[in-house]
C-alpha cells in the first residue's frame, strides 16, 4: 500500500511539472506578451523597454524556472489588469469556488449514490423510473436555464432564497443544487450499473449463503465493490466543477475563480490566467491522486498492480 | 429408522421466461439421513443446481419453488420466514459453489470472510472466530494458515480458493453440506484432491452431504445414495451400490456406458454415447422427457409414466424393467 502511494505520488508530481510548463508556455503561444502589454499605440522602443522590464528577453527556460520558483513560493506575479499580486486576487475567489465545488460534489454524491443503489436493488420499479427520469432531466437541462428557473421560483415568486451574491450560506443553496445536479446523472447511472453487475456476481450469492442479512449484503459486500469506478468519476467531476463552474458563478453572481478566469481571458491578463490554469490543474491532480488512494484502499487488487 | 434430516416431496421450480414458463424442475422427491452422502447426477441444465439453490432459499425473488413437503430437520423450508432461513444458511446448512475464482469477495481478506461466516451466527469474540478459521484452514490442508488470513482472494490459486470456500462452509459445523460441482472449475490434477478432502471432512464431522456432479467416477467412490436427474425430473433413485450394479432406467444405463468403470468396462471397448439433446422445457411438458433420445420409446411414452419400486431403488418408465430385456436381446442378436 505504501509503495503504491509512493508510486502514484511520483506520477502526480511528474504530471504537475508537465502541466506547469504547458501553462507557462501559454504566455508565448498567445503572441508577443510585451506588445500586448504595451498596447496598440506603443512605439517599438516602448515595447523593447517593456520586454526588458518584464524579462521577456531572457531565454524561455530561464523565465520558466524563475516563474516556477516564484509560483512555488506562492508568488504568481502581478495582474496586468488589476495591477495587484495575482496570488491575493485568486485566494479570495478560490475560497468561493472551493465552497461551491465541495458543496456541489457532496450534493451530487449524496443524491446520486443512494438513488443508484435503490434503483439497482429494484430494477424497473417506481424508484428506478424516478431515478432515470431525474438523471435524464439533469443531463438535458442546461445549467444556465435550470439556474434561472430556480431564481424565478425560489427568489422571485416564493422569496425563500437570495438570488445572487455570497453573503450568507443561503446564497450557496441554489448554486450548489445547479452545479451538483449537473454531476448527479453520471454518478447515479454508474452506481446503478455497478450495483447491478456486482449483485449478480457469485460472491454476493456466497454472502447470502453464509446467512448474511440483506442490508449487510448490499452495503458491506456489494457497494464497496460497486463504488470503485464512482470514486474515479467523482474525482474528475470535482476537478471539473472547480474549473468549470463559470456558468453557475455568472448566473448567481458569485465572483469565484471560474468567473475570474473567464474575465481574465477576455482582458488578456496572462499572469492571472496562467496561475488559474496551474491551480485548477493541481486540483485535478490532487483529486485524482486521492481517488487512486481511496480506490486502492477499497480494492486490494489495485495495490499490487 | 435412521435419523431423517431432509425430506423433499414433489418439488417444482418454474421459471418465467419471455414467452412462457420454463418448467425447470418437475416434481422431484428425495430424502437424506444424517451423515449420508447423496449424489445428484445429470447433464447440464437438468435442474441439479436449481434444486440445491431451492434448498438453500437462494433462488432469488423471481423464482418461487413449490413443493408438497420440503423439511430440514422439522423446519418447512418453503414457508420459513426470511429470518429463519438466514439462521439456517451458513449455520446448519452450508453450500460450496462451482466457481471458486469468483465466489470470494475480492475486497475483503480471507480471514474476514471466514470469520464472518461464524460471527453472523455465533455470539463469540473475534479471537475465537479467528482461532476457528485457522483451525479449519489447517484442516483443509492450507499451510501457513495464520498468515493466509491476511491475504486477499486474488493472491490465491483456484484450488486454494476452493479449500477456503470449504473451510468457510464448515465454520459453524453444519449438519448439511451442499456442494454444487465443487471441482468442475479446477485443474484436473487437483480435482481428485479437493474432492477426497471434502468427502473425508464430511465423514469425519458426521455431516450429511448433497454432492452435485456429472462425474460418475466420483459418484461411484463417495455416494451412499444416487439420484439421477434428467431434464428436470428424477428418473431413478436408489442406493449407490444398487444403481451401479443394476441400473434400471434407460438413461441411467446410457450414462453408465459413457464412463469407464474399473472392473466393469472391458479394455479396448468403445465407450457409449447418448444421441440427441435435452428437449426444451418451455411450455407444457408431458409424458417421459427422455423418449426423444430413448432406444425403447413407444407411443405409450407420451402418456403417464408409472413409478417402479425395486426395494429402495425407484425409477420411472413405461416398461417394467426399463427395457432391460429388450437390450439383452439386441446384444445377443
Amino acid at each position: 500500500m505504501f509503495q503504491f502511494i509512493l508510486k502514484r505520488l511520483g506520477l502526480a508530481i511528474l504530471v504537475a511539472f508537465t502541466v506547469s510548463f504547458i501553462s507557462f508556455s501559454l504566455l508565448f503561444l498567445a503572441g508577443d506578451p510585451a506588445a500586448a502589454l504595451a498596447g496598440e499605440t506603443a512605439s517599438g522602443e516602448d515595447i523593447e523597454a517593456l520586454r526588458h522590464l518584464y524579462g521577456f528577453d531572457r531565454p524561455m527556460m530561464v523565465q520558466y524556472g524563475d516563474w516556477l520558483f516564484s509560483a512555488l513560493r506562492g508568488d504568481f506575479g502581478e495582474s496586468y489588469y488589476f495591477k495587484l499580486p495575482v496570488a491575493g486576487l485568486i485566494f479570495d475567489r478560490l475560497s468561493i469556488t472551493m465552497t461551491l465545488g465541495v458543496c456541489g460534489i457532496a450534493f451530487a454524491l449524496l443524491t446520486a449514490v443512494p438513488l443508484g443503489v435503490a434503483a439497482a436493488i429494484r430494477p424497473n420499479s417506481l424508484i428506478d423510473r424516478v431515478a432515470l427520469f431525474l438523471s435524464v432531466a439533469g443531463q438535458a437541462l442546461p445549467s444556465f436555464w435550470f439556474g434561472l428557473i430556480l431564481i424565478v421560483v425560489f427568489s422571485i415568486k416564493l422569496r425563500w432564497l437570495p438570488p445572487s451574491g455570497t453573503a450568507t450560506w443561503q446564497h450557496f443553496i441554489m448554486p450548489t443544487i445547479v452545479l451538483g445536479y449537473y454531476a448527479m446523472p453520471a454518478i447515479m447511472r454508474l452506481t446503478r450499473a455497478g450495483m447491478l453487475e456486482v449483485l449478480s456476481s457469485d460472491y454476493i450469492r456466497t454472502a447470502r449463503a453464509k446467512g448474511a442479512p440483506e442490508m449487510r449484503v448490499m452495503f458491506k459486500h456489494a457497494l464497496r465493490n460497486a463504488i470503485i469506478p464512482v470514486v474515479s468519476l467523482a474525482a474528475v467531476q470535482m476537478g471539473f466543477m472547480l474549473g468549470g463552474s463559470i456558468v453557475v458563478e455568472s448566473i448567481f453572481a458569485l465572483h469565484g475563480a471560474g468567473y475570474l478566469a473567464w474575465e481574465s481571458i477576455g482582458r488578456n491578463d496572462l499572469p492571472t490566467v496562467q496561475a488559474l490554469i496551474l491551480i485548477f490543474a493541481m486540483f485535478y491532480i490532487v483529486f485524482t491522486f486521492l481517488a487512486d488512494v481511496l480506490n486502492a484502499w477499497l480494492d486490494p487488487r489495485m495495490r499490487s498492480s | 429408522m435412521a435419523d431423517r434430516l431432509l425430506t423433499v416431496r414433489d418439488l417444482v421450480i418454474d421459471i418465467p421466461v419471455g414467452g412462457g414458463t420454463l418448467h425447470a424442475v418437475r416434481g422431484i422427491d428425495f430424502e437424506l439421513d444424517r451423515g449420508e452422502v447423496l449424489c445428484i447426477v445429470g447433464e447440464s441444465g437438468s435442474g441439479k443446481s436449481l434444486t440445491s439453490l431451492a434448498l438453500m432459499g437462494l433462488l432469488g425473488k423471481r423464482i418461487k419453488p413449490k413443493a408438497t413437503q420440503m423439511d430440514f430437520d422439522g423446519t418447512a423450508l418453503l414457508s420459513a420466514s426470511k429470518k429463519t432461513m438466514r439462521g439456517l444458511r451458513g449455520a446448519r446448512m452450508s453450500m460450496i459453489f462451482q466457481e471458486p475464482m469468483t465466489s470470494l469477495n475480492p475486497a475483503y481478506t480471507i480471514g474476514d470472510q471466514l470469520m464472518e461466516a461464524m460471527l453472523l451466527h455465533r455470539d463469540v469474540p473475534r479471537s475465537q472466530a479467528r482461532a476457528r478459521a485457522v483451525e479449519l484452514l489447517e484442516k483443509v490442508g492450507i499451510t501457513a494458515a495464520e498468515s493466509r488470513l491476511g491475504q486477499y482472494p486474488h493472491q490465491l490459486s483456484g484450488g486454494l480458493r476452493q479449500r477456503v470456500m470449504i473451510a468457510m462452509a464448515l465454520m459453524c459445523g453444519p449438519e448439511l453440506i451442499i456442494a454444487d460441482e465443487p471441482t468442475t472449475a479446477l485443474d484436473v490434477t487437483i480435482q481428485a484432491q479437493i474432492l477426497r478432502l471434502l468427502v473425508d471432512l464430511v465423514r469425519e464431522m458426521g455431516m450429511a452431504m448433497i454432492l452435485i456432479t456429472h462425474d460418475l467416477g466420483v459418484v461411484a467412490r463417495v455416494a451412499d445414495k444416487v439420484a439421477v436427474m434428467y431434464a428436470g425430473e428424477l428418473v431413478e433413485t436408489g442406493p449407490a451400490k444398487q444403481i451401479f450394479e443394476a441400473p434400471m432406467h434407460p438413461y441411467t444405463r446410457g450414462l453408465l456406458r459413457c464412463i469407464p468403470l474399473p472392473g466393469k468396462t472391458k479394455r479396448g471397448s468403445e465407450l457409449g454415447t447418448i444421441p440427441g439433446i435435452v428437449p426444451s422445457l418451455v411450455g407444457k411438458v408431458s409424458g417421459c422427457v427422455f423418449r426423444t433420445r430413448c432406444g425403447f420409446a413407444t407411443e405409450a411414452c407420451r402418456g403417464d409414466i408409472p413409478r417402479h419400486l425395486r426395494g429402495p431403488q425407484a425409477f420411472r418408465c413405461v416398461l417394467d424393467d426399463g427395457g432391460l430385456s429388450q437390450e439383452k436381446q439386441e446384444v445377443q442378436a
